[in-house]
């Protein structure tokens, strides 16, 4: 094991807790603001997916097709929100879960009713395909690098958002006493919608993205729904800071673990066994993480205790 | 002709229906998977059956069709209902070897016919076999071991090899080495339906290997398949069919080229029955079919061969007629050896081109006449 490939393995793991990113802000945003927990989150993420590949395979342009999955998911997300969730804010979160399960199936099956059951084609944009030499002599594929410098923006777009402007102090306001910025005149149910179509076009901007390395197909999302709950009760609820911190603390455990935990069992074990050892754990670490963080601060990272 | 079957043939003489015999009717229920992320599986299983059923336009035969969610607890209720309440003689279309634990020791116990037109894990091939039993498909280990078998005539003399931690990717793993003549550099297992192979790639890379083996079924290889070549590690990639299936392939698109892959069928296998099969499904679906589609087809033949040599109520003659599998496979050559298993060739397939869509072409026999591992193990 040499030195180069633990840096390009953290460098994987960097880009994987960015990925993870776009999924856990538009969530914790939600649920931090709302109060709601919304597990049709995964299907926003593979609406964006869709659209990007529906779009670019009809135009051959991936750059149409990435701004057809923003549009499409905000679209779906501020629907759904007009439609369905607006009912449930006075509702308790079981109901909540009810409704938005119901959701995911309704949506998987709509998309299993345009599209088909086969996965679709979508591919990295040409501009950014193939690997690029880094300092140090690590190939590393130009579009990962992208998609860490995109996910980095987005995060700074958000803090400016969140903590800069005037949507931003009503979001916050909003998540401290939706009652009393309502008494001030601020039109509580429009602010909702915003929020919610925003949360929905990040999970569709980051499914377009990674649809583009991944298969696009019907049940993409709900694997990473789950990473990103994970990511969000590790950063504490309603925090975009926990949410970019928790993000890339999972991406970096799980790949370094994914990488590491063989190596480590393979130095007392025989090898087949301790690479399945070693990835039996290495799928545990994340969840162990998250217990871990949970006994010392309860409220997650940056939450409220 | 036992007595039961005498006294049938003299009841339905003394009516005056004649051959009534051999035309009783043969319900099949079909459980396979129709929705969910591997749908595409099970939909080509089911209509690569009815292809053939409607073919034969056979009015004693009728089928149920069900979707089990890829999930075992249904698929054992499906099969109870299809039991108890549906009546059917015959179960067939399960897709995952999980599923198949959980529902076919039990109806084979209750004495119902199971035709498997996919999964077949160890048990069912070694100590668990049963006469009503049959795999039409393979042994879930025969298309890794194809790979196995050709890795070094490809060149592939130091091997990159990995599968998903669960029992299907040890097996996976455990038959590629069965024939594997070359050097084993790493063995690497991933976590089932992860989407990201980035650590992988880089361990490919740094490993010293001069081929990769990957068994990674549905949605994991196409996410493998696309880093891959934009990784440009650029190694000889060998796998068995399920990674390379057509159904897989468009979406994985250019980055899929020339990856070879272990089949016991492929489009272009040359014979009538598969001839006629490709252009069938093609006219009826406007696609082209996949190995899943092919097991399908070759299922409801050999139960449509069976049926017009013995009535299904005499169990014993009826598995009797099955086990001569006496139909025009699309596979060629096809027999069952004693634990019910296909005997059949193992082939290379390679990822071609063909206008606008991207299909398989045989590039080799891997291993000929190839039974099982577990064969031994059955005693029946």
């Amino acid at each position: 094991m040499s030195l180069m490939l633990l840096i390009e393995q953290a460098l994987n793991g960097l880009q994987y807790g960015v990925m993870l990113f776009l999924m856990a802000a538009g969530l914790t945003l939600v649920f931090g603001v709302m109060g709601l927990i919304n597990l049709a989150h995964g299907s926003l993420y593979m609406i964006g997916a869709f659209a990007c590949a529906a779009v670019a395979a009809a135009t051959g342009n991936f750059w149409l097709g990435l701004a057809a999955s923003l549009a499409a998911a905000a679209a779906a997300g501020a629907l759904m929100e007009l439609t369905v969730i607006r009912r449930l804010y006075a509702r308790d979160h079981l109901d909540q879960v009810l409704a938005t399960f119901a959701l995911i199936l309704v949506f998987s099956e709509g998309t299993r009713w345009a599209f088909g059951s086969f996965p679709l084609y979508l591919d990295i944009p040409r501009a950014l395909a193939g690997p690029v030499r880094l300092p140090g002599g690590i190939d590393y594929p130009l579009y990962r690098l992208v998609l860490i410098g995109v996910g980095l923006a987005v995060a700074a777009g958000l803090f400016w958002l969140i903590g800069r402007t005037r949507l931003g102090i009503r979001i916050r306001a909003g998540e401290a006493d939706r009652e009393m910025i309502g008494a001030l005149g601020v039109d509580i149910s429009r602010l909702y919608t915003i929020v919610f179509a925003l949360g929905a076009a990040l999970a569709g901007l980051a499914g377009a993205l990674v649809g583009a390395l991944q298969s696009v197909q019907v049940g993409m999302g709900e694997p990473v729904l789950i990473l990103a709950f994970v990511v969000i009760v590790i950063g504490g609820i309603g925090s975009i800071k926990g949410a970019l911190v928790g993000a890339i603390l999972v991406g970096m455990t799980d790949t370094l673990g994914r990488f590491l935990l063989p190596i480590a069992f393979s130095t007392f074990m025989e090898r087949s066994q301790a690479t399945s050892v070693g990835a039996a754990l290495a799928s545990m670490l994340i969840y162990i993480l998250m217990a871990l963080v949970l006994v010392v601060r309860p409220g997650g990272l940056f939450g409220r205790a | 002709m036992n007595l039961k079957a005498t006294l049938v043939a003299a009841a339905a003489a003394s009516l005056g229906i004649g051959g009534a015999a051999l035309a009783d009717p043969v319900k099949v229920g079909m459980i396979t998977t129709l929705s969910g992320g591997g749908a595409s599986l099970g939909i080509d299983t089911r209509d690569g059956f009815m292809l053939a059923v409607n073919r034969a336009g056979n009015p004693d035969l009728s089928v149920v069709i069900e979707d089990d969610q890829q999930k075992p607890d249904i698929a054992v209720q499906i099969a109870d209902k299809m039991i108890q309440s549906d009546k059917v003689d015959v179960l067939t279309g399960i897709v995952w070897s999980n599923l198949a634990m959980a529902v076919v020791p039990a109806a084979t116990a209750q004495g119902k016919v199971y035709l498997s037109t996919n999964a077949a894990p160890s048990q069912l091939a070694g100590k668990g076999c049963h006469p009503s039993y049959f795999s039409v498909s393979y042994q879930n280990d025969n298309l890794h071991e194809a790979a196995g078998a050709y890795a070094a005539r490809a060149g592939i003399t130091r091997a990159f090899i990995m599968a998903p931690n669960y029992p299907a990717g040890q097996d996976s793993l455990a038959g590629f080495k069965r024939f594997y003549q070359g050097e084993v550099v790493a063995e690497v297992y991933t976590q089932l339906g992860q989407t990201d192979y980035a650590g992988e790639i880089a361990q490919i890379r740094a490993s010293g290997a001069d081929g990769v083996f990957i068994f990674l079924p549905g949605g994991m290889g196409i996410s493998f398949v696309k880093q891959y070549a934009d990784s440009g590690v650029g190694l000889k990639l060998i796998g068995p069919a399920f990674s390379f299936d057509q159904s897989i392939i468009q979406a994985m698109g250019d980055a899929a080229l020339g990856v070879l892959n272990g089949a016991n069928w492929s489009p272009d296998l040359d014979n009538e029955a598969n001839a006629a099969f490709v252009q069938a499904f093609r006219a009826e679906y406007g696609r082209l079919p996949s190995v899943y589609a092919a097991y399908g087809y070759d299922t409801a033949n050999l139960l449509l061969s069976a049926m017009d040599k013995a009535s299904v109520s005499d169990a014993d003659a009826f598995r009797a007629a099955l086990r001569e599998a006496d139909f025009a496979s699309v596979r060629g050559k096809f027999s069952f050896n004693a634990s019910q298993h296909p005997v059949q060739d193992l082939f290379m397939r390679e990822v071609v081109r063909e206008g606008d869509i991207l299909t398989n072409r045989i590039v080799g026999v891997a291993i000929e006449d190839r039974g099982h591992a577990y064969e031994d193990e059955c005693k029946m």
